[in-house]
């Protein structure tokens, strides 16, 4: 009877340390889950990057903003690995990754929506997803996780399990968009890099896609990178934001706090200055 | 599951076809045709896999076709090798050469990348030719054993078809497993966008030179075979020249296409011998055929065949609607 009786406690001991344990990550230990310390990025002789910095805690979603060339989405490439950084640091969970080739990357868990939804045309919808999951497939036990994972993004955009089998190119832009995204989540990342998901798009979509990637964010615990030249849209959306002019870090804050900046709201909310002063 | 299905049914009727094709042929002169025919198939596949599929074009293909045939051909004419033994050794030797040039070269894209497989085709053209000690020179290499397994010796056209067109089965079937895997679709992936592939997590640099040596691989042991079936090889056979017509042969016959290759390897190899009845003409006529294809059917014969079947059931479904309305 004693045995038993210190069985349950110690089953009750593990089970309430092993709840305040989580309780403790998620709400007073938030790590910081992506480092970047002061890149350099070049393109040739051209500097694209200045002493760039950023981070990101687990679970957050953290948007970008900026003009056009203002080097968003070489920041996106740097992290990536298809444009490594010159000099400067980058870590992910405290593994130094800027010296990465990009497979490698995608195997620690960073994935990247490219810009411009850059689906595979010739292939069907299906074969597009397989190829997300290329690194799981490697072994036989990956395939039902594969599985899997197309479900959860079939269920997510239920309009691409109807376009299954017509081929990526035939699809509309909001549809290719959806899949460019299915793909990347068939890598299960921890960290999702999106790069500019409204591009051509109707307001009407865009709106169904940020609603999906925010709700889907919340509940897998994703935690991504969002790329937009739609500040508002993205702003209200994250967490935080940073904004990037001339391939130098401006400005960082609270998404709210970013909305409410008077600079933002004059340079990426398409309020002139009459509008602000007055308020 | 039931793609997978249509795919093997597709290829048990064509192996068979090829395999009691002979029964019905009674010109001998046909049968030597089609030996060639089914070696053409080989370095036709071996050259699509890279250019059809991954998308990297090389124009010095007939170099390891080359390579493969000399090894062969020298090694079994000096000492005495098992010709199978050799046939794998110069499988292997083919297949270091391109992996090691493969990392320089698959770095160039497009017309570079062509000019440096041009440049590495005119190379081992040259070493062919020039090394007269060890290759015969441009008077060639002659009096190559055939194969033999036991007391089977493949010394007729009956024994050399079976011979070859086993092999190119066993190609075909290699090709289409890999092209079906996931590693068929990351070259497919590289073949569209690379930069996009390599986000997925395709390591391209690597998949481009691994796909680059199963190809040379799979073109030296269509070179074996040849030495093996002719007996005699020169330089001539394996020049700029050849190169060109296997790269026509992929592009006429469809590129990513395993049944295209078997396409335009035949029709390649067995057009010239059709066109003897316009004498002199007959280059003129096959400039001509290539033109026309290459215009009105420019994803290839398999596609041509794609777009006709189409027409028909378009056709077909629009009659049975007017009947249905009338």
């Amino acid at each position: 009877m004693q045995i038993l009786r210190n069985e349950a406690y110690f089953l009750v001991y593990a089970a309430v340390t092993k709840y305040a344990a989580q309780r403790c990550i998620w709400t007073f230990y938030k790590v910081a889950m992506l480092k970047i310390k002061n890149i350099n990025t070049y393109y040739g002789q051209a500097q694209a990057l200045t002493n760039v910095s950023l981070h990101l805690s687990e679970g957050e979603i953290v948007t970008l903003i900026g003009a056009n060339g203002a080097g968003k989405t070489t920041l996106l490439n740097s992290l990536s690995g298809i444009v490594p950084p010159q000099s400067g640091q980058i870590f992910f969970h405290d593994t130094p990754i800027n010296n990465l080739a990009p497979h490698q990357i995608v195997r620690l868990g960073i994935s990247q929506v490219a810009e411009g939804r850059q689906v595979f045309k010739p292939f069907s919808v299906d074969d597009n997803l397989e190829l997300g999951a290329y690194l799981k497939q490697k072994f036989l036990s990956g395939k039902d996780k594969v599985k899997k994972n197309k479900e959860f993004v079939y269920d997510l955009f239920p309009i691409l399990r109807e376009r299954k089998k017509q081929l990526a190119g035939t699809l509309s832009g909001g549809e290719q968009q959806m899949l460019a995204i299915g793909r990347a989540l068939m890598a299960n990342p921890k960290l999702l890099l999106l790069d500019e998901p409204s591009m051509g798009l109707a307001p009407m979509v865009t709106q169904e896609i940020f609603r999906v990637i925010e709700n889907f964010s919340r509940e897998e615990k994703t935690t991504i990178l969002l790329v937009e030249q739609n500040a508002r849209a993205a702003l209200k959306m994250a967490h935080r934001g940073y904004v990037l002019e001339n391939g130098r870090m401006i400005l960082e804050g609270m998404a709210a706090e970013l909305l409410e900046n008077k600079d933002v709201q004059r340079a990426y909310l398409g309020k002139d200055k009459k509008e602000i002063w007055e308020r | 599951m039931t793609e997978k299905k249509r795919q093997i049914i597709v290829f048990l009727i064509f192996a068979a076809a090829a395999l009691s094709a002979p029964f019905f042929l009674k010109d001998s002169y046909l049968i030597t045709v089609l030996i060639f025919v089914g070696i053409n198939t080989i370095l036709a596949i071996g050259l699509n896999l890279l250019l059809g599929y991954a998308g990297q074009i090389s124009l010095g293909h007939a170099a390891f076709f080359g390579l493969g045939a000399y090894i062969s051909g020298i090694l079994t004419t000096r000492f005495p090798l098992d010709p199978f033994l050799v046939m794998i050794l110069a499988a292997f030797c083919a297949g270091a050469l391109a992996f090691v040039i493969g990392f320089p070269i698959l770095k160039l894209k497009g017309h570079y990348l062509a000019m440096a497989t041009l440049g590495f085709g005119i190379i081992m053209y040259i070493v062919f030719n020039e090394t007269v000690s060890v290759t015969g020179g441009p008077s060639g290499l002659s009096g190559i054993p055939y194969l033999s397994v036991g007391p089977l010796v493949f010394d007729n056209d009956w024994n050399n078809y079976y011979l070859v067109w086993i092999s190119t089965l066993a190609v075909m079937l290699l090709a289409i497993n890999l092209t079906q895997s996931r590693i068929g679709r990351a070259l497919r992936a590289i073949h569209d966008s690379e930069v996009a592939a390599r986000v997925m997590g395709v390591n391209a640099r690597i998949l481009k030179v691994q796909i680059f040596t199963v190809s040379a691989v799979i073109s030296a042991f269509a070179g074996s075979l040849y030495a093996h079936v002719v007996t005699f090889i020169a330089p001539a056979s394996f020049g700029f020249h050849f190169s060109v017509e296997l790269l026509t042969m992929v592009v006429v016959g469809g590129l990513g296409s395993i049944y295209g290759s078997f396409l335009g390897a035949a029709i390649l190899t067995m057009l010239p011998e059709f066109l003897r009845v316009f004498h002199d003409l007959d280059i003129i006529v096959y400039g001509l055929m290539l033109i026309l294809m290459t215009m009105f059917m420019p994803g290839g014969l398999v596609s041509g065949i794609q777009m006709v079947t189409q027409y028909i059931a378009a056709r077909k479904a629009k009659r049975k609607d007017e009947h249905a309305q009338a």
